[in-house]
Order: C-alpha cells, then sequence, then structure tokens
C-alpha cells in the first residue's frame, strides 16, 4: 500500500496548504480573445444583433405579419422610413411594418444558422472523432459514407425536400442539418488522427480507459478549440445558404420570412424606387457575417497560439 | 526461487507494410520490428533495454502491455500469458504494469488539471472509490514524487519539464504497479533535470518494490539505474548481462562499438579509449541481412554470420554472436583488415 | 587579431506575453583554428546567441552589442554584407538537417545553388566540387546519390550532406547547433571524429553548441559553460572537467552518469532553469545554488580571470567551493 508508507503527519502538513487555482488552456484563450480587438467588436455587434433579433419587435407598431392596407397601395411614398410614423425602416411592398420583419428575419436566420452550426458540431464531431480514433476499416467505411453524401448536390436535395414536403422550417432545419456536419466530419477526424498518436493518448490507453471514455475525456477537449472556430465560421455560411434558398423563393413560408428572403424582396422592389426595403436586411446580413468572421478569426488566434 | 514477474518467450512483432500506390489487394510487406526477444525480469529488478533507434525497443514495451498486437508469450507471474488475452481480460493487468512516456508534455493531456490526470488510472480501476479518497491519495502521491500537493488544480503548461515528468510518474504509480515500464524517460530532459527524475525513479522502486523496464539509448543512464542490461539490434537481442558485466567486460562486437562510441566527460579517458566504428548504415529492417543481422556492420564478421544466425548463449551473460570475445580481439580483428 | 570578437552581446525577444533576456552580455573571442565549446541546458541563450552572430535572429529578436568577424562588425550590419559572409566565410550546421534542407529539391541542387550564386562557378565545376565535398564527410558513392532527394538519406547521411554545404566554400569558421543531439550515439560517434578529421585539414575555428559535455571533452580546446544567458565559466577544455570552478559547472558533472565509472546516487542540481521572462537580476544560478549568498541574488561579479586562461563568475571564491 503506497499510502502506509507515507509519514502521515509531514504529509498532513502539507496536505493542508491552500490549494492552487490553474489557469485552464481556456483561460489563457480567454484573455487572448478579449486582446483581440476586432473580435470582441465582432462579439459585441452579434450580442447587439441578437438582442435586436429576439426583442426588436417588442418596439414595432405592428406585428410583422400586419398589413396596412390603407397605405400599401402607395408604399413608395406613404412607406417610407420615419420616425413619425413609427415604421423606422418603412413598410415593405405589402405594406408591412419593416421594422419588425427585418427583427423577425434576422431571428430566422440567426436561429438556421445556430441550429446548423449545433447539428455539424455535435454529429461532425462525434462521427470525426469516432472514425478517426477507430480507424482501420471502420474508417474506411465511415468515411467513405461521408464522401457518397457530399458528391450529392445538397443545394439540389434541399430544393426537392422542400418542393415534396412543402416549404417549412423544420424542413429547412433538416436539410440544412444533413449536410453541415459532413465537412466538419473531416476535420475533426483528420485531428484526430494526429491527436491518436500523441503519448497522452497512449497513457490513457496504457492505464486501461475504455475507447469511448478516450474519445469523449481526451480526443474531444483537444478538438474543441478548431471546432469552435470552424463553427463560427460555419454559421454565416448556414445563413447563406439559407438566403440562398430563400432567395429563389424556397425558404421559410410567407407571411414568416428570413434575411435572404427580404433581400430577395427588396432586391426585386427596387426599380419601384423603395431603396430601403433593401438596404435594411442588406446591412443587418453583412453586419452579421463581418461580426461572425470577426470572432471565428479572433477564436482561432485566441485558440491557436502556434503562431505567436 | 522465487518466480520470474515476467517472463517474455520468442516474442515477435511483425509489421505489415503497404507502400504509397500499392493495390489493395498487394500483398503487404513485412517488418520485424521485434523478431523473437526472450528474458525474464525478477520481481523488483531492472531490466534495462538500450540500442540505437529502430531498434525496436519501444515497440518490445508497447508489445508486452498489449498497445502492439504481438506474437510469442509474455507470462505473468499467475502463470497467465498476457498476450493470448482479449482486451477485457488484460484490464485486470493493466494496473499492475504501468507505463511512463518519452516526452513529459506530450504525454499529458494539455485540457486537464494535474490532478485529474493522476487519478485516471485509479478512477478506471476502482471505479468505486469516493472523490475525497482518491483526492487524498492524489495528493500523497504527489507529494511522494515531489510535487506539492497543493498544486493539483493547476494545468500540465504550467509545469518545468521535469515536474511533468514527475506528473507521469504520479500516473503510473497510483494504482500501485508491480512493473513499471519506462520509455525513454529522461531523454528530453536536462543534464541536471534527468538526474532528479533518475534519483527519484530508483528511490521509488526502492521504497514500493518495484520491477522497473527502463528503455533508452542513453547507456550511461541505462548503466546506472539496471540491475541488467539488454542489446538490441534490428529487433534481436545481442546481449544480456548485469549491468556490470555488460559495462566491463562487453563480449559483442555490437555492444562494444556502442560502448566505445558514448562520449566521456573527461577529456583523457576520451582520448584514450579505443573507439569502434561502425561503417554505414543500419539495414532497412525490411530487408535484414541473412544470418546475423549485425555481420554487414560487425568487424569479426565471417562467412558463418552469414548463412546461420547466432543464438543466445545459455547462462549469466548471455551472448547472441559466433565469435565473442573481450574488447581487445575486437580491436585486434578490427586492425588487421 | 582574432578571428571572432563578440563583446557584450545581448539578444532580447519582444513577445506578447513580455520580453525574453535570451543572452545577457557575452564577451567572448575565437583565435584561427580554435575549438570552442559553448555548454548549457535549455533556455541557457547558447543557440540564440549562435543565431545573433549569423544574423538569424527570428523577426522578434533584437541584438546589441558588437559582434566583430574579421576585423568587420557583421552584428546588425547590412543584409549585403552579412549575407557575404554567412556564404563565404561562416558555414553553419544545425541539429535537425531535414529542417534546414529543402525536401523539395535534389541535394544536388541545393548544394550547387550556393557555388554558382557565390562563386560564379560554371555547373560542371560546381558539380564536380559538390561532389569532392560529399567524398570529404565519407558519404560512400557521392556521385551516385548527389542527385537524390534530402529523405533518401538516413539521418547520419543527411547530417553529412549539412557539413558538406557549409564546408562548400571554405568557411573561416564553423558554427555547429547541436549537430549530434538527434542522431544515434555510434552516428554521433562519425559524426564527431568527421567534424575532428575535417577541422584540420581545413584548418577553420569551429564552435560547437551542445547540451553534452562528454561531446565537448572530446572535440573542443576551450569550454564556455552559459547558464541563464550568462557565461559561468570559460576555460581550456582539461581543467574544466579536472576541477570545476564553478557550482553550475560542477553540478552538471556530478549529475551526469558516466559508462566509465560505478555509479553512486547522482548529484542532482535542485529546481529548475530559470524563466527568462523576469528581468535577470544578480546571479542566474542563484536560486539553485547550494552556496548561494545574499550578495548573489542582487549582484554578480563579471567574469575575471582566476588562473591564467580560466574565467569564472562567481561571486564565492574557489577556495570556498567545498
Amino acid at each position: 500500500m503506497v499510502l502506509s508508507a507515507i509519514d502521515m503527519g509531514a504529509l498532513a502538513e502539507r496536505l493542508a496548504m491552500d490549494e492552487v487555482k490553474g489557469r485552464s488552456p481556456w483561460t489563457d484563450a480567454r484573455i487572448r480573445f478579449m486582446r483581440n480587438k476586432a473580435a470582441v467588436a465582432g462579439m459585441f455587434l452579434l450580442i447587439i444583433v441578437s438582442a435586436f433579433a429576439f426583442f426588436g419587435e417588442m418596439f414595432a407598431v405592428s406585428t410583422y405579419d400586419y398589413i396596412d392596407f390603407s397605405r400599401s397601395g402607395d408604399v413608395l411614398h406613404l412607406g417610407r422610413p420615419s420616425l413619425a410614423s413609427g415604421n423606422y425602416f418603412g413598410l415593405d411592398d405589402q405594406g408591412r411594418d419593416l421594422f419588425a420583419r427585418t427583427a423577425q428575419g434576422t431571428r430566422i436566420s440567426i436561429i438556421v444558422g445556430l441550429v446548423g452550426a449545433s447539428i455539424s458540431v455535435i454529429v461532425g464531431t462525434l462521427y470525426g472523432a469516432v472514425s478517426g480514433y477507430v480507424g482501420g476499416r471502420t474508417d474506411q467505411i465511415m468515411m467513405r459514407i461521408v464522401d457518397i453524401l457530399l458528391a450529392i448536390p445538397f443545394m439540389f436535395v434541399i430544393i426537392l425536400l422542400l418542393v415534396m414536403f412543402g416549404r417549412s422550417l423544420s424542413m429547412l432545419f433538416l436539410g440544412i442539418g444533413l449536410l453541415s456536419w459532413l465537412s466538419m466530419a473531416r476535420i475533426v477526424r483528420g485531428q484526430t488522427l494526429t491527436l491518436k498518436n500523441r503519448e497522452f493518448i497512449q497513457a490513457a490507453q496504457a492505464a486501461g480507459v475504455r475507447g469511448f471514455t478516450i474519445i469523449l475525456r481526451h480526443i474531444v477537449p483537444n478538438l474543441l478549440g478548431i471546432v469552435a472556430v470552424y463553427a463560427t465560421l460555419l454559421v454565416p455560411e448556414m445563413i447563406l445558404t439559407e438566403s440562398f434558398i430563400s432567395f429563389l423563393g424556397l425558404g421559410v413560408q410567407a407571411p414568416l420570412t428570413s434575411l435572404g428572403d427580404l433581400i430577395s424582396q427588396g432586391a426585386k422592389n427596387m426599380r419601384y424606387g423603395t431603396i430601403w426595403q433593401l438596404l435594411f436586411p442588406l446591412a443587418f446580413f453583412m453586419v452579421t457575417m463581418f461580426a461572425f468572421f470577426f470572432v471565428g478569426d479572433g477564436l482561432r488566434d485566441a485558440l491557436d497560439p502556434k503562431d505567436r | 526461487m522465487t518466480r520470474p514477474l515476467l517472463k517474455v518467450e520468442d516474442l515477435r512483432v511483425t509489421f505489415h507494410i503497404r507502400r504509397e500506390g500499392d493495390m489493395p489487394w498487394t500483398k503487404p510487406r513485412e517488418l520485424h520490428a521485434v523478431g523473437g526477444v526472450n528474458f525474464e525480469l525478477m520481481p523488483g529488478e531492472t531490466l534495462g533495454i538500450v540500442g540505437e533507434s529502430g531498434c525496436g525497443k519501444s515497440t518490445l514495451a508497447r508489445a508486452i502491455i498489449q498497445m502492439v498486437p504481438a506474437s510469442g508469450k509474455a507470462v505473468w507471474e499467475d502463470g497467465v500469458d498476457l498476450l493470448s488475452l482479449s482486451p477485457h481480460q488484460m484490464l485486470k493487468y493493466r494496473s499492475d504494469i504501468q507505463m511512463v512516456f518519452q516526452d513529459p508534455l506530450a504525454s499529458l493531456n494539455p485540457r486537464m488539471t494535474v490532478g485529474q490526470i493522476i487519478s485516471e488510472p485509479l478512477v478506471t480501476h476502482h471505479p468505486g472509490l469516493s472523490k475525497d479518497e482518491v483526492k487524498l491519495r492524489v495528493k500523497a502521491m504527489m507529494d511522494k514524487v515531489g510535487l506539492l500537493p497543493n498544486q493539483i488544480n493547476r494545468y500540465p503548461h504550467e509545469f518545468s519539464g521535469g515536474q511533468c515528468q514527475r506528473i507521469g510518474i504520479a500516473r503510473a504509480l497510483i494504482v500501485e504497479p508491480k512493473l513499471l515500464i519506462c520509455d525513454e524517460p529522461v531523454s528530453a530532459l536536462d543534464v541536471s533535470i534527468q538526474a532528479q527524475v533518475i534519483n527519484l525513479l530508483m528511490k521509488l522502486q526502492r521504497e514500493l518494490g518495484l520491477a522497473m523496464i527502463f528503455i533508452a539509448h542513453d547507456l550511461s543512464v541505462v548503466k546506472h539505474i539496471s540491475d541488467r542490461v539488454m542489446v538490441l539490434y534490428l529487433g534481436r537481442t545481442m546481449e544480456v548481462a548485469t549491468s556490470g558485466d555488460l559495462y566491463s567486460s562487453p563480449q559483442h562486437p555490437y555492444t562494444q562499438a556502442l560502448l566505445s562510441a558514448v562520449p566521456i566527460p573527461d577529456p583523457a579517458a576520451e582520448r584514450a579509449k579505443h573507439m569502434i566504428p561502425l561503417e554505414g548504415d543500419l539495414p532497412s529492417p525490411l530487408r535484414p541481412p541473412s544470418g546475423c543481422v549485425f555481420r554487414t556492420r560487425c568487424p569479426r564478421a565471417e562467412a558463418r554470420c552469414a548463412a546461420d544466425a547466432p543464438r543466445l548463449n545459455p547462462g549469466d551473460h548471455q551472448v547472441a554472436c559466433h565469435f565473442p570475445g573481450p574488447l581487445a580481439e575486437t580491436v585486434k580483428a578490427m586492425e588487421e583488415v | 587579431m582574432a578571428l571572432l570578437d563578440i563583446k557584450d552581446l545581448k539578444v532580447r525577444f519582444q513577445t506578447n506575453d513580455g520580453v525574453v533576456n535570451a543572452v545577457n552580455g557575452i564577451t567572448l573571442s575565437l583565435e584561427r583554428g580554435g575549438a570552442l565549446g559553448i555548454v548549457g541546458e535549455s533556455g541557457s541563450g547558447k543557440s540564440q546567441l549562435a543565431f545573433a552572430v549569423m544574423g538569424l535572429l527570428a523577426k522578434n529578436g533584437r541584438a546589441t552589442g558588437s559582434v566583430t568577424f574579421d576585423g568587420q562588425e557583421i552584428l546588425n550590419a547590412a543584409p549585403s554584407v552579412i549575407n557575404r559572409v554567412r556564404a563565404n566565410k561562416i558555414g553553419m550546421i544545425f541539429q535537425d538537417p531535414m529542417t534546414s534542407l529543402n525536401s523539395y529539391m535534389r541535394v544536388s541542387d541545393q548544394m550547387m545553388e550556393v557555388l554558382l550564386h557565390h562563386k560564379g562557378m560554371s555547373k560542371a565545376d560546381a558539380a564536380k566540387e559538390c561532389i569532392r565535398m560529399l567524398d570529404a564527410v565519407k558519404i560512400p558513392d557521392a556521385a551516385g546519390r548527389f542527385r537524390l532527394y534530402p529523405h533518401e538519406f538516413s539521418g547520419g547521411m543527411r547530417q553529412r550532406v549539412m557539413i558538406a554545404m557549409a564546408l562548400l566554400c571554405k568557411p573561416d569558421l564553423l558554427i555547429a547547433d547541436e549537430p549530434t543531439t538527434a542522431l544515434d550515439v555510434t552516428v554521433q560517434a562519425q559524426i564527431m571524429q568527421l567534424l575532428g578529421e575535417l577541422r584540420r585539414e581545413f584548418g577553420m575555428a569551429t564552435i560547437l553548441i551542445t547540451h553534452d559535455l562528454g561531446v565537448v571533452a572530446g572535440f573542443c580546446d576551450e569550454v564556455m559553460v552559459m547558464y541563464g544567458g550568462q557565461v559561468m565559466e570559460k576555460s581550456p577544455v582539461d581543467p574544466v572537467f579536472a576541477a570545476p570552478s564553478h557550482p553550475y559547472t560542477r553540478g552538471l558533472l556530478h549529475a551526469l552518469p558516466r559508462v566509465d565509472q560505478e555509479g553512486e546516487e547522482l548529484a542532482s542540481i535542485p529546481g529548475a532553469p530559470p524563466n527568462m521572462m523576469r528581468a535577470p537580476k544578480g546571479c542566474p544560478f542563484a536560486p539553485r545554488c547550494e552556496f548561494e549568498i545574499e550578495r548573489c541574488t542582487v549582484e554578480l561579479d563579471p567574469l575575471t580571470e582566476f588562473t591564467p586562461g580560466r574565467f569564472r563568475a562567481c561571486n564565492r571564491k574557489v577556495e570556498e567551493l567545498a
């Protein structure tokens, strides 16, 4: 017995010392992130945009689906953005309050982005980590499945899904979720292959830790840096995908809307002179994109300090 | 006579190598990383394994704990052949055999605290222990390897190389193993730190009655720590003897060459020593020479060496050579050439 | 006049976490044909010293002081000056030959590049010269292997190629930074023997940077022991090993297990090498030194000659170190 061989008296004294708190790699990363001004600004912008998306409608004069028939006939003159009427962003071409609609559209877009990224993080990370860690034939089969799925023109599949099962939010999530994890799985697998040969994995194997525990305890936490970076860059990609689908007119069902849908409408009506219908959604779209990219870049620098 | 703790018989590790561009049905080439190694390890004994890179010393260690597939036998003290066990059956023995790795920092998960790292084998093998009990044992073990127990919540990157290696040692010893396999545990450390770790290992071994397999390329370190030393070349045993015998009167030409190559920190002794230079490179393990694998670089090689492979002679000082002899004979043979 | 003269060389690195003081005031001179060993552990600044001399410091590094080579100031000199010196006068070999060889270029092209560009040789002459040099470093079948890629050579052979490249321009000074650390002992012995022969043959001065006291003992005339970016002891090679004058050198020698002696317990040096982030004050070795006195944490006597030819930097007298 190891313990009994120890002089407990002297030990007790040292055991009683206050435990020093460690500085985890995550704390270091947070400090580095906070030093990055662009990333912090991006983060700040994201918070503002999200606040607008989730609480903006409370400050709108009407709900996003209320049609003001009295003005819908002449939106160009009666529906301009104005503080007086309470339509801060003006009306859309059917006479609905654009402020409320932009808030609601941003919300949908952000949710689509987050859901797509979450699916990719959870499914992709586990799939890739298992494939890379187990290796051999299992790895071959799992990766060929990914290859096959990647080979399917995914825009086509999403459009097919939406046409066949009708346009609905859940179908959109399903379609985007089906695809988003593929490249994540590949990235994670590659990282796992390099991690697998690190000595601390061997140490865990030598200690008799079970395979799945090794994946969860040793591999996944060491992948999270890359996964987090990739996920933040994936969110805008998902938003873009959704926007593109909406732009084609296959996105969310009216009267619900999304940023892509709003931009598409605005672009269509540009020739009537109602330019605000394009500019406001576009501004939110761009701000969100840039903010996510800055945050993603900041995360990459913070979590991957090799090139310091 | 006591039973050996571990008896390894004809241990072989063969890797199947596929060249790039090979078709899936092409027969892979065989690489014999370890080609039939035998040894016995007594309880409390330290066996040093030396050899140059590519001699299979690390593979040998990993084969014993089933981290690479191997054939042959590795009989534990209770008569069970470890190599025949399924991974599940092996679990019972994993806590008896623990390992210390070469790179102190890389062998610790950077995202885990020291406490989590050291306690991992303990929690794995004794899932019933309470949290407080685990913590107490971890702290006691940290104290034993010379770390301050109050550092339990720190992360590996906050420690120096020497301290990281102490963490690795604590992790290995927390489950009270009977055999500790050290794979180049000090080669990544500075000289002054290396001495600390060697002293610690020797002290712990004495106190806990551990058997040790100590793998290193540094012959002086191995000499210092080992009771017996085994010299490997291309996966084959060249010579096994007690540390004193092997270093004072090496019989195998390869051991002699290896020893003569070690630089001595004493200019006078360094100038006086006889060098036995080895010509050429290590042969590829994919195409090992016929007969004695060392013959292509051996100063004493003769026709017979190419024809049949020498076997280890029985006894205390085992040599696998057709023409073993003291250093003077090898030097003479060299001068004649 | 000495071939290489370094005066009060300091190297600082600006990093995100603060300033790293890698080298803190080194003065040394090396005669033509001399062989100096610089010994130190990781973080002692021994490699950065060499990089500073070669003008190869990382972008965030700054060197101050003076380095004259053959009477010419080369520290922080114009790139054209440094390039000329590097190409013609100083050769350098590194620990890992693979990092300094381009894996996508044939050895022939990499070697000939130097001769074609700096010496204006014709292709045929350059090739002949390169093969002659590969022969000199004892690469068997040099002409046949000349056109191979670096990965087709073994570790020891690659290091030989590196040495051959460094010697192509017949340098007056060869700086070898841990040339054998990545190699096996038998290969190390071959390389060190080769370096010794080449040194005699070409009459070049050599600086050998290593952590291995054994290698120094066999190769050098003079040793400089560094710790924490400072020189602890500098002396001809024999007396250092027979009677080390500095507590650190002593500690190092006693901490080393030896093949030629029976082992008792190794006398280890407690503690760990210093963090070079903090500004050095007093003796860098003080926290680990058994002879430490109060003054050591405040100031350190400069490097002084205590016996002809031997220098040491320590607040305690040699007699006091019992």
